[in-house]
């Protein structure tokens, strides 16, 4: 039997969600309004909601004094090129631990996880001194590197999961018929897991979107990206609340507009295969 | 060609040992039903002879050549499984033609073969449809139609039609039989259903806990069943045991006595009891029999258009030359 919802429930809870969703919108609305202020008027208090002199000036001004599209070619390279490189990797590793477990395998899963729990500030200065060593401080590669480092085990969970999901009678089928653990995981495997594979991709491309502590730290002109571009418009001689916000809007348009394109994707994607 | 030896092989998962060391000859061309109840280990002996699962100690040859150590691929077996298997994200055309382009043999033969098999197999007419889209006989062909295009030296078929409703069943193993008689290949198939074995088999091999109760022909099995699992698990309704003073009687442990093997009468015989669950299946009626000592219920066969019912008394007396003798040890004494 269904469960009974009074339309007097329905109607509170429905009204809660909107309020939580819109708690949730907020800031980012509040930015996007920011950013068609002139300075003035972004600091008035109390705060201008929708009648004012909107202006375009930020954008432009903005667009003027840094480099945008080299921080959008930049950011996409960096969140593109580290998804790719570490869904490579985590293939073939959530392959062996989904199919060919060990005794050890769940030890390592959670290892790998447990690296996430590490303060990133841990490791600054041993990874700022190995790039300078190996001369690619604010370069594109090791950018990507690290971030694909920092990303892998959540990947490989997710791809874990996704694995976990496909039925082994069908890799056995695949083996049966003569197929190569090559070839069993790029004919078989991948493209069952194909739609867990692309939720693990978008989620990855925003994590390396928004990452900033790795970003802001090891880039300075030629490899920086959005979160660099933005960080540079809080400026130590005042605040510029409606330039930043101009930029803040540019870097994280495409990203909410791609997001926006893959919501089923990304649902399923940060559900973690919870439900089959 | 397609013969099978099992020496000494052996299977134990860490300390659980699932197969005690056994040995197994599987002839050319022969229809091979293993046989038991689940967890036998049934499946887990197929999966040996497939390489799907490393044998712990032993050799299997196949055509007399040790593939112990071989990959799956390699030993040039198919393998039909319970839940088929297909591959979700592929046509039927695609699934049946995976084997040969793993194999890489060249396109004209490919298609060759896949319209020879969905001709054999009717599935012509579903060749572009992905599995999803099919039922679950039709799946079950593809996935037989799979394994015939390899041409393999056996076929292995895991419990292939545990999926399928009963009455599909029936006209799926005929169809297995019949493409057995075709090919005269080795099929080597596992299932827990003794009528599949008993209707399929040109040998069976009863499994129990990993040890080989008997190996024979059905009705061999059927006549002569090595011991009193044999006597239980082979014929249906089971052989009714019967311990205490009938088995006394004739000096054993146990008596056991098929329920087509017992006449019925109401008004005279050697044994008396009162009728509990009667089934009328129109062409044979069982009965359940209470009160009959050492065994309880009693099950009885009797004509289809027998009327009796429930709590009437009837006599029973067991056919002389098919009662089967068992010792202590549950062995059959000749």
């Amino acid at each position: 039997m269904a469960r009974a919802i009074s339309p007097r429930k329905k109607i509170m809870w429905t009204a809660l969600a909107w309020g939580l969703g819109l708690l949730i919108f907020f800031p980012i609305m509040w930015t996007f309004l920011t950013s068609f202020k002139s300075e003035a008027t972004a600091i008035s208090d109390p705060p201008v909601w929708f009648f004012f002199d909107w202006t375009i000036e930020n954008y432009s001004t903005v667009l003027e004094r840094s480099n945008y599209p080299l921080a959008l070619t930049n950011s996409i390279i960096i969140a593109v090129g580290s998804t790719i490189l570490g869904i490579l990797i985590a293939v073939p590793a959530a392959w062996a631990m989904a199919f060919v477990p060990g005794k050890h395998t769940k030890d390592v899963l959670l290892w790998m996880l447990s690296t996430k729990m590490l303060p990133a500030v841990g490791v600054l200065y041993p990874l700022v001194l190995l790039a300078k060593w190996l001369g690619v401080m604010d370069s594109r590669i090791l950018l990507i590197v690290v971030l694909m480092l920092i990303n892998l085990p959540i990947i490989v969970w997710m791809l874990y999961t996704y694995f976990r999901e496909i039925p082994g009678e069908i890799l056995e089928a695949a083996r049966m018929d003569g197929a190569s653990m090559k070839s069993e995981i790029f004919y078989v495997l991948t493209p069952m897991a194909l739609p867990g594979i692309a939720s693990t991709i978008l989620l990855n491309i925003i994590l390396a979107w928004n990452e900033a502590f790795w970003t802001i730290l090891l880039t300075t002109v030629d490899a920086a990206p959005l979160t660099k571009f933005i960080a540079s418009f809080s400026a130590p001689e005042g605040l510029f609340y409606a330039k930043l916000s101009a930029a803040s809007v540019m870097a994280i348009a495409p990203i909410l507009i791609m997001g926006w394109f893959s919501q089923k994707q990304l649902v399923r994607g940060l559900t973690f295969g919870a439900v089959k | 060609m397609g013969r099978i030896q099992l020496k000494q092989v052996k299977k134990a998962f860490g300390d659980v040992v699932v197969i005690p060391p056994l040995d197994l000859e599987i002839e050319d061309g022969e229809f091979v039903v293993f046989v038991g109840p689940s967890g036998c280990g049934k499946s887990t002996l197929l999966r040996l002879i497939a390489g799907l699962e490393d044998t712990t100690a032993g050799t299997i040859e196949i055509d007399g050549k040790d593939a112990t150590g071989l990959p799956p691929a390699k030993r040039g077996l198919a393998m039909v499984f319970q839940s088929y298997a297909l591959y979700p994200h592929m046509s039927v055309r695609k699934n049946i033609a995976f084997p040969m382009k793993m194999a890489g043999l060249d396109q004209a033969e490919q298609d060759k073969r896949i319209k020879a098999a969905a001709a054999a197999l009717n599935l012509t007419d579903y060749l572009d449809r992905r599995p999803g889209q099919l039922s679950g006989g039709q799946r079950q062909r593809v996935a037989i139609g799979r394994a015939i295009v390899r041409e393999p030296a056996a076929f292995l078929f895991d419990e292939p039609l545990s999926n399928l409703d009963a009455a599909l069943r029936v006209g799926m193993r005929m169809e297995i039989s019949e493409l057995h008689k075709k090919l005269a290949t080795t099929m080597v198939y596992v299932t827990h259903d003794q009528v599949e074995a008993m209707t399929m088999a040109d040998k069976i091999v009863v499994l129990q806990a990993g040890v080989i109760e008997q190996v024979g022909s059905p009705l061999e099995l059927y006549r002569a069943p090595r011991n009193k699992f044999v006597a239980g698990f082979i014929g249906s309704p089971k052989m009714n045991l019967l311990d205490g003073p009938e088995a006394a009687k004739h000096n054993v442990q146990t008596i056991g006595i098929r329920p087509e093997h017992i006449d019925i009468s109401t008004t005279e015989g050697l044994w008396k009891g009162t009728i509990g669950v009667a089934e009328h299946l129109g062409s044979d009626t069982f009965m359940h029999i209470h009160g009959i000592p050492g065994c309880d219920p009693l099950t009885v066969r009797a004509g289809g258009e027998v009327s009796v019912k429930h709590g009437d008394t009837v006599f029973l007396t067991p056919q002389a030359e098919h009662i089967h003798k068992f010792d202590k040890q549950g062995l059959r004494i000749a």
